[in-house]
C-alpha cells in the first residue's frame, strides 16, 4: 500500500479566506448527503441531495480556484509535487484536518446516532438539519450578495452563480424552519431545542481576525462582521413568521474557521477521504 | 493564403461549429441542444484551434462533464477539430438564455418552461412563506390550477408539479 503524503499548505490570508467558504460548503454537503436514502419524505431526501450537490460544485469551484494560490509549506511536499500540480481534488482529501477552515457548525453531526443528547437515539433530528441549512444558506447569500463585488474575478464569478443556489436554498431551508416551528406542539418544541443546538456555533460566522482584514484591504471580499446585519435580517423575519425565540447569545465562540475544530470533524474527514488515501489518484 | 482568405477560412470553420453544436443534445433534457440552452457562450478560431467557451448550468451539475466531452466530440468527428473547450463562470447562467422556440420544445415535450426572471427588488428582500410560487400552466392541458409537490426534481435545474385537472404530474425548468 502506497503511503499518500498530507498536502500541508501555507495558509496565508488570502488562501484561508478561499478555504473558508470552500471547507464550509464541502463539509455540509458532506453532512447533508448523508441524508441520501434516509430522508424523512422522498421529496425531502430529494432537496437534501440537490443542495449538497450545488454545494459539492460550489466547494469544487472554490478550491479549484484556492489551489491556484496555494503554496505548500516546507519540505511537507513530496518531490514532484510543485504547487502547480495542485489540483481541488488534492485540497479536499489530501489536507489533513487542522487545515481545514469550515465554520465548526457545518461538522456538527445530523443524521447519525450520538448527535446530540437529546435528539432521539434512532439519530438525529430532522430540525437540525432544516436549521442548519437555512442559517448557513442565509450566510452564504450574505457572503456571495457582498462577494460578486470582489477584486478577484474568479471569486466574483463564483458568487454570482453561488447567490443563485443559496437563495433557492434559503427559501427551501427557510419554508421548513417555518412549517416546523409553527406547526404542531411538538414539531414547535423540536425546532426551538435544535435552534438552542445550533444557536452558540453562529458567533463564528461573524467573527473578525486578520484573515477578513486583509480581505477587505485587497478588495478580495467582505469581513464576516459586515454580513451579520443582512443575516440577522433573515434570520429575524423568519423566526418571527416561525414563533421561535432567538436564543440569548453566549460568550462562546467556535474555532473550526482557524483550523480548531470539534471531535467531529476527523471523523466525517476519515469517511470522505478514504478512497483517495487508499487509492491514490483514483478515478471513477 | 492572403489574410482575407485565412478569415473568410476561421470564419467558415466558425459556421459550421455552430452549425454542429446545434445538433448537440443536452445530456438530461434531450429535447434541447446546447445553444437552445444558452450554455455554448462563444465559438472562436486561435490558429490552428476551435475555442469553444461553455458555461455551467449549475455549480453541481452532474452533466457539465457529459456535455464537454458531446461537444468535442461532435466537433471532432465533423473535423473542425482540434478543439480547446473552456469553462466560463462568469457572466452567470440564466434561464432567460433558453431562447423562444426552445421553451417551446419543452412546452411539447412535457416541462414547464421557466418565467422570465426579474432580479426585482422583491426576490433579493427575501420573505419567509413567499416560496410557494405562482401556478404554472400545465404543458399537457393548459389549466393553470396546478400545484408544486417539490422544490427539487430529477436534476438541479428542476422541480415537480402536477396538474389537478389532468392529474399528470410534470417537471418544472426552475427560473435562476
Amino acid at each position: 500500500m502506497n503511503a499518500v503524503a498530507s498536502v500541508d499548505l501555507q495558509l496565508t490570508p488570502t488562501l484561508s479566506y478561499l478555504l473558508r467558504p470552500a471547507d464550509t460548503a464541502l463539509i455540509h454537503a458532506q453532512r447533508l448527503t448523508e441524508w441520501c436514502g434516509h430522508g424523512p419524505v422522498l421529496e425531502e431526501d430529494i432537496a437534501l441531495s440537490n443542495m449538497a450537490l450545488d454545494l459539492l460544485g460550489q466547494a469544487r469551484a472554490l478550491l479549484a480556484h484556492a489551489a491556484t494560490v496555494a503554496t505548500v509549506a516546507g519540505q511537507a511536499g513530496q518531490a514532484g509535487q510543485a504547487c502547480a500540480g495542485l489540483d481541488e481534488d488534492q485540497l479536499a482529501f489530501l489536507r489533513d484536518e487542522g487545515q481545514f477552515l469550515n465554520f465548526t457548525l457545518a461538522e456538527l453531526p445530523l443524521r447519525k446516532p450520538g448527535a446530540h443528547s437529546s435528539a432521539p437515539a434512532s439519530g438525529g433530528d430532522f430540525a437540525d438539519t432544516v436549521l442548519r441549512n437555512f442559517l448557513l444558506a442565509t450566510w452564504f447569500k450574505a457572503l456571495w450578495t457582498r462577494a460578486v463585488q470582489s477584486t478577484d474575478s474568479e471569486l466574483a464569478g463564483i458568487a454570482a452563480k453561488a447567490l443563485k443556489e443559496a437563495r433557492y436554498h434559503q427559501q427551501h431551508a427557510g419554508d421548513w424552519v417555518v412549517r416546523l416551528g409553527d406547526g404542531t406542539a411538538e414539531s414547535a418544541r423540536r425546532m426551538q431545542a435544535a435552534l438552542q443546538r445550533a444557536w452558540p456555533y453562529t458567533t463564528e460566522l461573524f467573527a473578525h481576525d486578520a484573515v477578513d482584514e486583509a480581505a477587505v484591504a485587497s478588495g478580495l471580499g467582505p469581513a464576516r462582521r459586515d454580513l451579520q446585519a443582512d443575516w440577522q435580517r433573515d434570520v429575524d423575519n423568519t423566526l418571527a413568521a416561525a414563533q421561535l425565540q432567538a436564543p440569548a447569545a453566549t460568550p462562546f465562540i467556535s474555532t473550526g474557521s482557524t483550523g480548531l475544530h470539534s471531535e467531529h470533524l476527523g471523523h466525517v474527514l476519515a469517511e470522505m477521504q478514504f478512497l483517495q488515501r487508499r487509492f491514490p489518484g483514483g478515478r471513477w | 493564403m492572403s489574410t482575407e482568405a485565412l478569415a473568410d477560412t476561421a470564419q467558415a470553420r466558425i459556421d459550421a461549429a455552430w452549425q454542429v453544436l446545434h445538433g448537440v443534445l443536452d445530456p438530461e433534457v434531450p429535447v434541447l441542444s446546447v445553444c437552445d440552452l444558452g450554455i455554448v457562450r462563444g465559438v472562436a478560431v486561435d490558429g490552428e484551434l476551435l475555442h469553444v467557451t461553455l458555461t455551467p448550468t449549475y455549480s453541481g451539475c452532474p452533466a457539465t462533464e457529459v456535455i464537454e466531452s458531446s461537444v468535442r466530440d461532435a466537433l471532432q468527428a465533423a473535423g473542425l477539430g482540434p478543439v480547446r473547450i473552456v469553462q466560463q463562470r462568469a457572466p452567470a447562467w440564466t434561464s432567460d438564455w433558453i431562447s423562444a422556440e426552445a421553451r417551446e420544445k419543452l412546452r411539447a415535450y412535457g416541462i414547464a418552461p421557466p418565467c422570465q426572471v426579474a432580479v426585482s427588488a422583491e426576490q433579493d428582500s427575501y420573505q419567509p412563506l413567499r416560496f410557494m410560487p405562482a401556478p404554472l400552466a400545465c404543458p399537457r392541458c393548459g389549466s393553470r390550477h396546478t400545484e408544486r409537490l417539490s422544490a427539487f426534481g430529477t436534476t438541479a435545474c428542476k422541480a415537480v408539479h402536477r396538474c389537478l385537472a389532468c392529474r399528470e404530474p410534470f417537471e418544472h425548468f426552475k427560473p435562476i
